[in-house]
């Protein structure tokens, strides 16, 4: 033992040359160690290097050791049941081959503890491979149990190990990110991913138990992370990929039933969100709370509580957790009072601004599609858009022009905000109230859409055009507003750009440019100057 | 065989003597022509045919005409009884003798006047009396004669010199000329040639006195003409003689000196007239107008269909222009002239820059230049008089540009350089300086080019290259030319982007880049796109990453501020200005203001929004949010507004203070200048004072875009809403009487604008619709050419079908009246030969029968000798 750690330190001090010789020793140990038992003293030197400060060093180190214990689990020359402590078991009288067996097993478990520590290494690469390397022993303890198989219930699935690794990933320190994404793939299998919730409730429920209920933002950011990157199964059938292979009666395992799958997703996920939540993650929650998690839980309406909560917050949160909501009313039959009268205060001029602007105005739509709303609340969001849009870009105004074009068109009396012809022809002020909460006491029925005659003159030709059409009745045929959903500011000018140049040229400016902070009334010119006068 | 056509006469003279009723009613004359169906209301004209009349009708006209011309045929005399009466059925035969005998007894007494010469008869010659022509008041009648009598036509000589032969003369000169004619014509006799040169000289002749004629008759007019106007011109001829003949023929004719005199005179060539100052502003007032209206009928946004307008076509006789078309006006009409002219006057443009100082030794250096480049251009020396004329322009042309050169000064900001070294610069370049350069062929090259030159050096480069690159020189040159475009647009975003920007290279370099677009506008719209398309595309990039993005840095800035130069603003739709507003609403709305500079950058950006929508008066909603986002940075208590921001803004957090004054006091010591366009990238403010001064300048550019924004916006029907948060943040948040004077007079503005626009409109309505016709009930009439068949459905291809068919119908006819006319003659030729026939045979028959006679008679007389 002694002269090879000697060798091993030489070894790190040295050029990369001899670093590299150490891999091929490495190699060799492994190989002696697999060879006879003579040589199992060997293994120290793997354990050492697995420690060493050199990312290389310890990446092969964790190569190595990952073959010699899957070798040595799959020849079973690791100890099988609970382990007896060390010292005991080799001063005990057991044979000398279950002596090696314990001594193999303790080494087994130094080297995951030190993989663990590993997963929150600096360096991806290690983590990386650790990560492997410690999912590769799981997968061998499954097919070579280390534990009584009559014991235990579960096919002996290695609970211990996936716990381990749970908890480390979602570290309180580092940000896990990549090692997660990594870790999907192991996801994919179902057994996996259910012991994997299971261990992710308890570790949560912990965690936040002990410092409670307080921010820690990247533990929280770690388990989202983890939390979103479990895909569910929407069928039965397709709980087919197990890492356990089932022989006998698969319908007793508890990983092998849906139900139960559904179940732990729904913990896990009540169990994340009892919690308070950074804001950010709020939204990045909401915006896959309607597609990938409400339709795996086995009862969805237990998110009523969390839904309502993030719609009372206001801002970007409250309309993002109308898309979760919207999928309760409709599927799961909630009734939520004051629903329109709160989308109503949602509008904001700030809905033009925000990221979530497409799927906002995408469920406005659908909330807004029905023909049994009264009138003043028609009347009272189309005015309120109106208004609004006298502060939206461009892009947002091509999709709320339409919008409120197809209100009016749903409900035909809205028409009088376009079109008020026999009242006395003297004019009046706007009676719409911008500040008032109540849709119902708004007086939009008594307004007009001045806003709409302004965005007339917009300097965008397709806003102009689109605002032109109150000009004449409206069609009957509602327009398609989907496709400007998406629409950026950068493929709008491209739509310019790119128009083919019909052979009629260019109109050019016929006022000869003879400065550069000259012309179009001289602002420029008034408040700056080309170069300073100091 | 001759029974027919008897019996057909005979049932001709049954049917003449009969009624045409009669004949309607024998059922033997009449043919009815059977009709397919009824049409109602139609007229049918052909139902009932004669056939018998309409045959006799025929047969009596071909014999008065056909039969006729075929009795005369082969015969070139034809003898013409011109007996009085002779014809006349209707006059009686003793009528007519005695008509006849009064004729002859008249026609004796006549002939005994013949030789009577009264007075009453006149005499003429050629038509013309010829006691008139005793008068010999004609001059040039007579001398005209003589020249006249040499003009013999070769035909006439060849018709009265061609010697006895006459007819084989004539013959040849025939076949000679007219070898075709003659083909087709080889009847026309000898009579008919003579008859037609006799009349082919008289046309002749008459031609000739009619123009003659006419020459008199404006030569007589022409000379009273100058009688009216000699007195005006004594003074002058006499003048002009005295200086341009001495007295080398004292003893010219009056006349002759003036003739010759008008013959001077004309030498002077035609030219418009000059324009005086007021029609040449009339002139270039209603160019303005034209175009202002097309571009307002572009900002309405109909479609267009006209052409764009090119203004490189001016008369040259346009002083006032621009002095870069006017460059290019005269690079066209002469590039050889022009080119050095113009270099000239650049270069003496640029010494009136620096000052008046030296100007006479600075003449005798650019003669001296002249000279040079006058050998280096290889130029071939005119007259002395154009050289003059080209002087005198370039003087003319010198002074028009110094006094631009002024003009523009005044506006300018001052050289940073002193006057002293910009000189000792400018003539250590203009030493070295070349007048002709290769178009660049990349970015790369043109840098080289630029680099290290004084910014009106680079002017004068950029210029040059031009020049000796124009378009019309060589193949290649618009494509170099237009690259060239693209390769300024990069330097000038180079420069901008320097650690200290040149922007005083940029803004000489402009006009050359004005000058490129011009000429090439599509080249120039798609470089300036792709321009404005990185710039937005990068943004767009950064915020989909990040969701928000830095300020716009100097040079897209600058890229914006030339599209407003270069292209209209104002149109509804433009395939460069649309994009590039754009871009500007993109970085107000998605741009955060972190920073002093960044509020700097934002602010020359709402400046530029002004520009492009001041005179559409265009809404942009996000100028407005950007304002009332910087007053709001301002502000210094944020609690309780009364309005809301719009991102990228926010009530309140991190910088949200940006604006707000560090110490009230430092408002005494502000005073406004012009920000530097530097002042968007870095800011060199130590002190917390001069951080003060830049807030207020920043302050008072926003209230100042403001207040235009107020005036432009003052139409708009929701006026009051859009500026209802500036209104309320102005009105209860700002603390205004902190600020400065102008400031506080600023605000008063905006906050009077506000209150006074109205509030108050009328409901809407939708646009009347133009009432539909009625459906009409009256039917509509179609015009029927043809019955049956309608092919083709315009007009033209009916009308061209109807002809088709009348013509064939025409054809038709014709054939078959043809056929009859040949039937006709056959028959009349068959009809002699039987006669003939039957003639010879009666005499044959005479014949024999009399020697029967005369046999039997010899007989019976030997039988009886006989006996």
């Amino acid at each position: 033992m002694a002269p090879s750690k000697k060798r091993n330190v030489n070894s790190r001090n040295t050029s990369e040359n001899v670093s590299k010789a150490a891999k091929l020793d490495l190699e060799g140990i492994v190989d002696r160690i697999l060879e006879s038992r003579k040589h199992a003293n060997d293994i120290f030197d793997v354990l050492e290097s697995l420690q060493s400060e050199k990312e290389r060093d310890v990446v092969s180190a964790v190569d190595a050791c990952c073959r010699l214990f899957s070798t040595l689990l799959e020849r079973k020359e690791l100890f099988v049941g609970k382990l007896p402590a060390e010292d005991e078991a080799l001063s005990g009288e057991s044979s000398a081959e279950d002596k090696c067996r314990i001594f193999m097993g303790h080494r087994y478990n130094a080297c995951v503890e030190i993989l663990l520590e590993h997963l929150n290494h600096e360096q991806f690469a290690v983590k990386e491979s650790a990560l492997c390397c410690l999912m590769k022993f799981a997968a061998g303890q499954v097919q070579h149990p280390l534990e009584d198989l009559e014991w235990s219930e579960h096919h002996s699935f290695p609970r211990g190990i996936i716990l381990a690794v749970v908890e480390n990933l979602t570290s309180k320190t580092t940000d896990n990110t990549l090692l997660i994404s990594r870790f999907q793939e192991f996801l994919e299998m179902d057994d996996v991913r259910y012991y994997v919730m299971s261990a992710l409730r308890e570790s949560v429920g912990k965690v936040m138990e002990k410092n409670k209920g307080t921010l820690l933002p990247v533990y929280q950011n770690n388990v989202f992370t983890l939390m979103s990157s479990i895909s569910m199964p929407s069928q039965q059938s397709e709980l087919t990929n197990f890492m356990v292979k089932l022989e006998g009666k698969p319908e007793d395992w508890r990983a092998a039933k849906l139900n139960n799958h559904k179940r732990a997703f729904e913990k896990m996920w009540l169990g994340f969100l009892k919690y308070k939540l950074p804001s950010n993650m709020y939204k990045k929650l909401l915006v896959i709370l309607h597609d990938s998690i409400l339709p795996h839980m086995s009862k969805p309406a237990l998110m009523i509580d969390f839904l309502t909560a993030a719609y009372e917050v206001g801002g970007a949160i409250s309309l993002l957790a109308l898309n979760g909501l919207f999928v309760l009313i409709h599927q799961h039959n909630l009734d939520y009072p004051d629903f329109y009268k709160k989308l109503y205060n949602l509008l904001e001029p700030t809905v033009f601004h925000v990221k979530y602007r497409a799927r906002f105005f995408h469920l406005a739509n659908l909330f807004l599609s029905s023909s049994h709303l009264p009138l003043y609340l028609v009347a009272a969001f189309t005015k309120r858009l109106a208004r609004l849009a006298l502060t939206a870009p461009p892009t947002g105004l091509l999709i709320v022009l339409p919008f409120i074009y197809n209100l009016i068109r749903r409900h035909p009396s809205c028409r009088v905000l376009l079109h008020k012809p026999s009242t006395e022809d003297e004019p009046v002020e706007d009676p719409y109230l911008m500040d008032e909460e109540d849709p119902a006491q708004c007086r939009a029925l008594e307004s007009s859409l001045w806003e709409i005659k302004t965005l007339q003159k917009h300097y965008h030709p397709d806003v102009a055009k689109a605002a032109m059409m109150i000009n004449t009745p409206l069609s009957e045929q509602e327009e398609d507003i989907s496709e400007l959903l998406e629409l950026t500011t950068y493929e709008l000018m491209e739509r310019d750009l790119k128009k083919p140049q019909d052979k009629k040229s260019i109109p050019l400016e016929f006022e000869t440019a003879t400065q550069l902070l000259k012309g179009g009334g001289d602002v420029l010119a008034h408040h700056f100057c080309l170069v300073s006068d100091e | 065989m001759g029974k027919a056509p008897k019996k057909r006469s005979l049932a001709d003279k049954v049917r003449k003597t009969k009624t045409n009723a009669a004949i309607k009613n024998n059922p033997f004359e009449v043919k009815i022509n059977r009709k397919k169906f009824e049409v109602l209301g139609r007229k049918t004209k052909h139902d009932v045919g004669l056939p018998g009349v309409s045959r006799s009708k025929a047969i009596n006209k071909r014999k008065e005409t056909l039969l006729k011309e075929y009795k005369q045929k082969n015969k070139a005399s034809k003898f013409v009884d011109r007996r009085l009466g002779e014809y006349d059925a209707k006059i009686a035969p003793e009528d007519k003798i005695l008509q006849r005998f009064a004729l002859e007894r008249q026609r004796i007494h006549e002939k005994k006047d013949m030789y009577n010469l009264n007075e009453e008869e006149e005499l003429t010659h050629y038509g013309q009396s010829l006691a008139e022509m005793e008068k010999f008041n004609d001059m040039v009648n007579s001398d005209d004669e003589s020249e006249e009598k040499g003009l013999l036509s070769a035909e006439l000589t060849a018709s009265h010199f061609g010697g006895g032969g006459g007819g084989g003369l004539l013959r040849k000169k025939t076949s000679g000329e007219q070898q075709q004619e003659d083909g087709n014509q080889r009847a026309k006799s000898r009579q008919e040639l003579i008859e037609e040169l006799i009349h082919k000289s008289k046309q002749e002749k008459r031609e000739r006195q009619v123009q003659k004629e006419e020459a008199q008759e404006l030569t007589e007019k022409l000379d009273q003409e100058w009688k009216s106007i000699q007195a005006l011109m004594v003074k002058k001829t006499a003048k002009a003689e005295h200086t341009d003949k001495p007295e080398e023929k004292p003893k010219l004719d009056e006349y002759d000196m003036m003739v010759r005199e008008l013959g001077f005179e004309m030498k002077a060539q035609p030219s418009e007239k000059m324009k005086t100052p007021e029609e040449l502003a009339k002139e270039e007032k209603e160019k303005l107008q034209k175009l202002e209206a097309d571009r307002l009928r572009r900002m309405i946004g109909e479609e267009e269909e006209t052409k764009a307008q090119s203004q490189t076509c001016m008369s040259a006789d346009d002083l006032n222009d621009g002095f870069i078309l006017d460059k290019h006006d005269r690079k066209t009409l002469a590039y050889q002239d022009g080119k050095w002219n113009i270099e000239e006057e650049e270069r003496e443009a640029v010494e009136d820059e620096e000052g008046e100082t030296g100007e006479s030794g600075e003449e005798q250096e650019s003669d001296k230049e002249e000279g040079e480049e006058e050998e280096e251009e290889e130029e071939e020396e005119a007259s002395s008089e154009e050289e003059e004329d080209g002087q005198s322009d370039l003087e003319s042309e010198q002074e028009s540009e110094a006094e631009e050169k002024n003009l523009r000064d005044e506006g300018k900001p001052k050289k940073t350089l002193s006057k002293e070294e910009m000189k000792a610069h400018q003539q250590a370049a203009k030493a070295e300086l070349p007048y002709t350069f290769a178009a660049p062929e990349s970015y790369e090259d043109l840098k080289d080019l630029l680099c290290g030159h004084t910014p009106e050096n680079q002017r004068l480069i950029v210029a040059r290259t031009q020049k000796c690159n124009h378009p019309s020189l060589a193949v290649g040159n618009k494509l170099k030319l237009q690259k060239l475009f693209g390769f300024l647009l990069e330097y000038i975003g180079e420069l901008a982007l320097r650690t200290s920007p040149e922007l005083t290279a940029v803004d000489k370099l402009l006009p050359e880049l004005y000058a490129l677009c011009q000429m090439f506008p599509e080249a120039a719209a798609a470089a300036v796109q792709l321009v404005l398309a990185d710039a937005a595309h990068s943004m767009e990039e950064q915020i989909e990453v990040r969701g928000h993005a830095p300020f716009p840095t100097l040079d897209s800035l600058i890229y914006l501020k030339l599209t407003a130069l270069l292209f209209p603003t104002s149109d509804f739709r433009h395939p460069v200005t649309t994009p590039a507003l754009l871009y500007i609403s993109l970085a107000l709305t998605k741009c955060p203001v972190r920073s002093l500079q960044d509020a700097t950058a934002g602010l020359l950006l709402c400046c530029l929004a002004v520009e492009y929508v001041s005179f559409s008066k265009r809404f942009l909603p996000e100028l407005i949010n950007f304002l009332t986002g910087s007053l709001h940075l301002a502000v210094r208590d944020k609690t309780s507004l009364g309005y809301t921001v719009v991102p990228p803004f926010r009530p309140a957090g991190k910088c949200s203070d940006l604006l707000v004054l560090s110490d009230p006091e430092s408002c005494r010591s502000w005073r406004k200048k012009p920000l530097p366009l530097s002042a968007t990238r870095c800011l060199e403010l130590k002190s917390d004072l001069d951080r003060d001064h830049h807030r207020l300048t920043c302050l008072s550019v926003c209230l100042d875009l403001v207040k235009r924004c107020c005036l432009l916006y003052n139409d708009l029907p929701s006026f009051s809403h859009v500026f209802q948060p500036v209104g309320s943040l102005l009105s209860k948040h700002l603390s205004i009487q902190t600020l400065p004077e102008a400031l506080q007079e600023l605000h008063r503005e905006i906050m009077d604008a506000i209150s006074s626009a109205p509030t108050t409109h009328r409901h809407l309505v939708f646009n009347k619709k133009k009432p539909i016709p009625l459906k009409l009930l009256t039917p509509k009439i179609v015009e029927v050419l043809d019955y049956g068949k309608k092919r083709g459905c315009t007009r033209e291809e009916r009308e061209k079908e109807r002809l088709k068919h009348k013509y064939k119908k025409e054809f038709k006819g014709a054939l078959r009246e043809i056929r009859k006319d040949s039937r006709f003659l056959a028959r009349e030729k068959l009809n002699e030969v039987m006669n003939r026939d039957a003639e010879r045979k009666r005499k044959v028959k005479e014949l024999f029968g009399s020697l029967a006679t005369q046999e039997g008679e010899w007989k019976a007389l030997k039988k009886r000798k006989r006996k």
